[in-house]
């Protein structure tokens, strides 16, 4: 009895507690993504070495670590959804997948575009940017996968054992630098010890970092928002939740 | 738990590491051909084909670089604080190629000379406003004429570095070698020899 309460109930709390929440992070994302970028792109110290082509720092590092923290997101998503069977779980990935592959995407360009004037080359197949574009793959498998698959608890499964097949990469990626050598460098923060830049560059560093985080709570939620929309649609919640949005 | 979901549990868990113990094993198996290149030990102890396409990459040595007035013609030594290769290059160098800086080179290695066709830039990971390093530079030539001067007044440096410091915990890493690193696993000698 309890159970069947869970199921049903869930997304439409989930649906709720979205529709709250959104609101404040889309203002809290605008605010701390203006802040960081007039403070990153125009107020941070030039580098010595690098000049001011270092800025793209800013993009970079965020969107690469969204682009890894997001996909085990997916996996511990993938195992909850194949040992509990949550039907959330699985409307998570769906609406996610799309957002980690574009940071990926972003990653690697803004990577690019970094790599040119700095290293003198757009791409090496060094095992960091090799790891990543597997990372870029792995996100279109997902997608793919569940595109091909029509049966929708079927594709629910086969998904959730690919992200935690592919999960394995993340510490690959992560460790990449450390582990061979790579033209890439060594990552400049690290939890165990103080960041390789002064505040002064660091501090707007974070607040991207945080606005990408909140933009990407932002992104996951309206779209997991309207997935539920979508596989709801025949319950009585969702059919008097669009009448009373066309009433309005 | 139920015991289904503690079975399917088991069988999650088994997976990934199952997996991940593939995978680890593969990589180790392959570890050589993922390095990008060579260091310059590698090729003394002569682990690097010759007059093969490879990858070699290690700091260009100080005082090493000698540019052809006539042509695009380059030459310098990168070492690894072990072992160092004449590199011979022709072509236009990388914005951040100076002495001292990481690179890598690609090209072949032909009777002990690297013959280079590409050469590529490393950075370190570390960033500082160029007043910071050359507040630095100038703490570290304070330090090298104290100490070939007067070897009593060798924290002379370090002091200046701390009165520099913004308060934060920034400062160990700029102390620790502002001149590169490698990601190779003797790269604190190199920023051991940065100091």
């Amino acid at each position: 009895m309890w159970q069947w309460f869970h199921k049903l109930g869930s997304p439409k709390w989930f649906f709720d507690f979205a529709t709250r929440l959104m609101p404040w992070l889309a203002w809290s994302t605008l605010v701390l993504l203006a802040v960081g970028l007039v403070w990153g792109l125009l107020f941070a110290p030039p580098d010595y070495q690098q000049g001011n082509s270092y800025r793209i720092i800013f993009i970079h590092v965020p969107v690469a670590y969204l682009a890894q923290s997001i996909y085990v997101a997916m996996a511990v998503a993938g195992a909850v959804g194949l040992v509990w069977r949550m039907k959330m779980a699985d409307t998570f990935i769906a609406a996610i997948a799309p957002v980690g592959a574009a940071l990926t995407f972003l990653a690697l360009f803004t990577g690019a575009v970094w790599g040119k004037p700095t290293w003198g080359t757009w791409w090496v197949w060094d095992a960091r940017l090799t790891s990543m574009l597997l990372l870029l793959f792995l996100y279109f498998g997902v997608m793919a996968l569940r595109a091909a698959i029509e049966d929708r608890e079927a594709a629910a499964r086969s998904v959730a054992v690919l992200t935690l097949i592919g999960v394995v990469n993340i510490p690959i990626i992560k460790y990449s630098v450390d582990w061979w050598n790579t033209l890439h460098q060594p990552a400049s923060i690290k939890l165990t010890s103080a960041p390789a830049m002064p505040p002064e560059m660091f501090l707007p560093l974070l607040v991207m970092i945080l606005g990408f985080h909140l933009l990407v709570g932002w992104l996951a939620l309206a779209r997991m928002r309207n997935e539920i929309l979508e596989r709801e649609r025949r319950t009585r919640w969702v059919q008097r939740w669009i009448a009373q949005q066309a009433g309005e | 738990m139920n015991p289904k979901r503690k079975k399917r549990l088991l069988l999650v868990g088994g997976l990934v590491c199952g997996l991940s113990l593939a995978v680890g094993l593969s990589l180790m198996a392959l570890r050589d051909n993922i390095n990008l290149f060579y260091t310059p030990s590698d090729i003394a102890a002569g682990l690097a084909p010759e007059e093969r396409n490879i990858r070699a990459g290690g700091l260009v040595e100080d005082g090493s670089v000698k540019r052809d007035p006539a042509s695009l013609r380059v030459d310098f030594m990168i070492t690894d604080m072990e072992s160092t290769v004449p590199v011979v290059y022709e072509g236009i160098l990388p914005d951040l190629f100076r002495e001292g800086q990481g690179v890598v080179a690609l090209g072949t290695m032909v009777e002990g000379v690297f013959h280079a066709r590409q050469v590529l830039a490393r950075h370190d990971e570390e960033y500082m406003p160029p007043e910071v390093a050359d507040a630095l530079e100038r703490a570290e030539r304070l330090r090298a004429v104290r100490e070939s001067g007067d070897g009593e007044q060798q924290d002379g440096a370090g002091s200046y570095r701390s009165s520099s410091d913004n308060g934060s915990g920034y400062n160990s890493a700029y102390s620790s070698g502002y001149g590169d690193s490698d990601s190779t696993d003797d790269g604190d000698e190199y920023k051991g020899s940065a100091e």
